[in-house]
């Protein structure tokens, strides 16, 4: 619940976006943070954006979880094998 | 630092490990109050980098597992009642009240829906004018500016049938009184989604009055090492203090828009959390303006006497006085298929994140 993720927004109308987060999108408030533009990245917090990010720091932080993808991926696997796999 | 190039070294990870086993001497604690992190440090098995005089501990960062078995069974009583639909996300469903639990509830017909946002549940209420919306509100500062928001605009849309049932808290008396209780921690890797919205202020006292560095950190791995590096350092030189890791997401001051919501919808009251009973004021609850709002004020229902498990050592746990491997029950009679407590249930929890990234507790 604490988890939240950084999210491209792609398009404004009032306080509604239209977010994306690695190519799925999602509707997201803007209604508590200032001044959103089209292509900032916010950190999205059930339906709400929370914070602004700075578009430089959000590719980093995305990049990052690409590069860890492949342990996400080796320990879903072994989840499956194991039969524990929790979702 | 120059914080953005740190990110684009892949071998950071190692290099940062390094460094922190070159500055490491004294035998010192961290202990992280966020279940973001309690899921991050055992997911990319930070415990296993580190030299052996660092030691980690989970805190009471999880909302659901702090949360008492009494909001579990007031809001499955609420629930039974026919016109009540319970909108909820999706952590709830599982986690066992004294005799029940909504998944038992939803078999037995209780309109229990799981929603992304309290967005979805104000569109539910709008919906379906015929019927009473609760909506089950936890979570510390990240999340309560959420319900303060759900209930501005559902008082600007004119709902009456929209109501909010808060569990929400707020992290920083939590954090001292742990410290009071004789906890013995050297350092906080202060929660980073926490300090989005209310930023350092919260943790201004923590190093004068018990001389704890809290660090704001975030959820990568390399987050996560830089920040006990920082923290190391300061145990070492003796110099604790408020600093921000996560400067991608945390401003000083946090976000003013968000926290001046949550100061107009909510009041501060004494509440309770499992493992450190009452602690004053460190529970929202509506102010008399937005009572019509309050599913406790507003809907009658009788509830079941609060009846704790037996065994389960969640409480302990959360003070980061024992490990789940130490709970006799973990993996063995309580797992995440099969819950025993609500440190298993949650995502967050700290018996759940052991269970699915380390299973040796
Ligand atoms: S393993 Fe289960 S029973 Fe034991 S402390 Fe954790 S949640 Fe409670």
């Amino acid at each position: 619940m604490c988890l939240s993720i950084p999210a491209k927004v792609i398009s404004i109308e009032g306080e509604l976006a239209r977010v994306s987060v690695g190519g799925t999108e999602y509707e997201a408030s803007i209604q508590m943070v200032e001044d959103v533009n089209i292509g900032d990245y916010i950190l999205l917090h059930t339906g709400f954006a929370i914070q602004k990010i700075s578009a430089e720091d959000a590719e980093e932080t995305l990049k990052l979880f690409k590069e860890f993808e492949e342990l996400n991926v080796r320990l879903d696997e072994e989840e499956k094998e194991s039969g524990n796999r929790i979702v | 630092m120059k914080y953005i190039d740190e990110y684009r070294d892949r071998e950071l990870v190692s290099r940062l490990v390094s460094e922190i086993q070159k500055v490491s001497r004294k035998d010192i604690a961290l202990m992280e109050v966020c279940g973001g992190h309690t899921m991050a440090i055992q997911k990319f098995g930070i415990p296993f980098l580190l030299p052996p005089t660092i030691h980690l501990l989970s805190g009471p960062g999880c909302p659901v597992c702090v949360s008492s078995r009494k909001y579990i069974d007031q809001a499955i009583a609420y629930s039974r009642l026919d016109d009540v639909i319970i909108t909820t996300f999706g952590d709830l469903i599982r986690v066992p009240g004294s005799t029940s639990s909504f998944e038992k509830e939803i078999a037995a017909g209780a309109d229990v829906r799981i929603v992304f946002s309290i967005l979805d549940a104000l569109k539910i209420a709008t919906e379906n004018p015929e019927n009473r919306v609760v909506f089950l509100g936890i979570g510390f500062e990240t999340t309560a500016p959420g319900s303060a928001a759900g209930v501005l605009n559902a008082a600007k849309q004119g709902l009456t049938n929209f109501f909010l049932f808060s569990s929400h808290k707020i992290m920083q008396p939590a954090m001292e009184a742990l410290i009071d209780e004789g906890v013995k921690i050297d350092g906080y890797i202060a929660p980073g989604h926490v300090s989005t919205i209310t930023g350092t202020g919260i943790y201004k006292d923590i190093p004068a009055k018990f001389g704890l560095g809290c660090v704001i950190t975030g959820f990568e791995p390399v987050d996560l090492l830089h920040s006990i590096l920082m923290l190391t350092r300061q145990v070492e030189d003796n110099k604790p203090e408020v600093a921000i890791q996560y400067k991608r997401a945390v401003k000083p001051e946090g976000n003013l828009k968000a926290k001046k919501m949550l100061d107009e919808v909510f009041d501060l009251r004494d509440d309770w959390w499992r493992g450190l009973g009452i602690l004053k004021k460190s529970g929202l609850v509506l102010r008399e303006k937005y009572s019509r709002f309050d599913a406790e004020k507003m809907i009658d229902v009788e509830v079941e006497e609060t009846r704790e498990d037996k065994g389960c050592i969640c409480g302990e746990i959360l003070k980061g006085l024992k490990k789940p491997g130490d709970c006799k029950l973990f993996a063995k009679a309580c797992t995440p298929s099969d819950p025993f407590g609500a440190c298993m249930v949650s995502n967050e929890g700290a018996c759940h994140a052991y269970y699915k990234y380390n299973r040796d507790g």
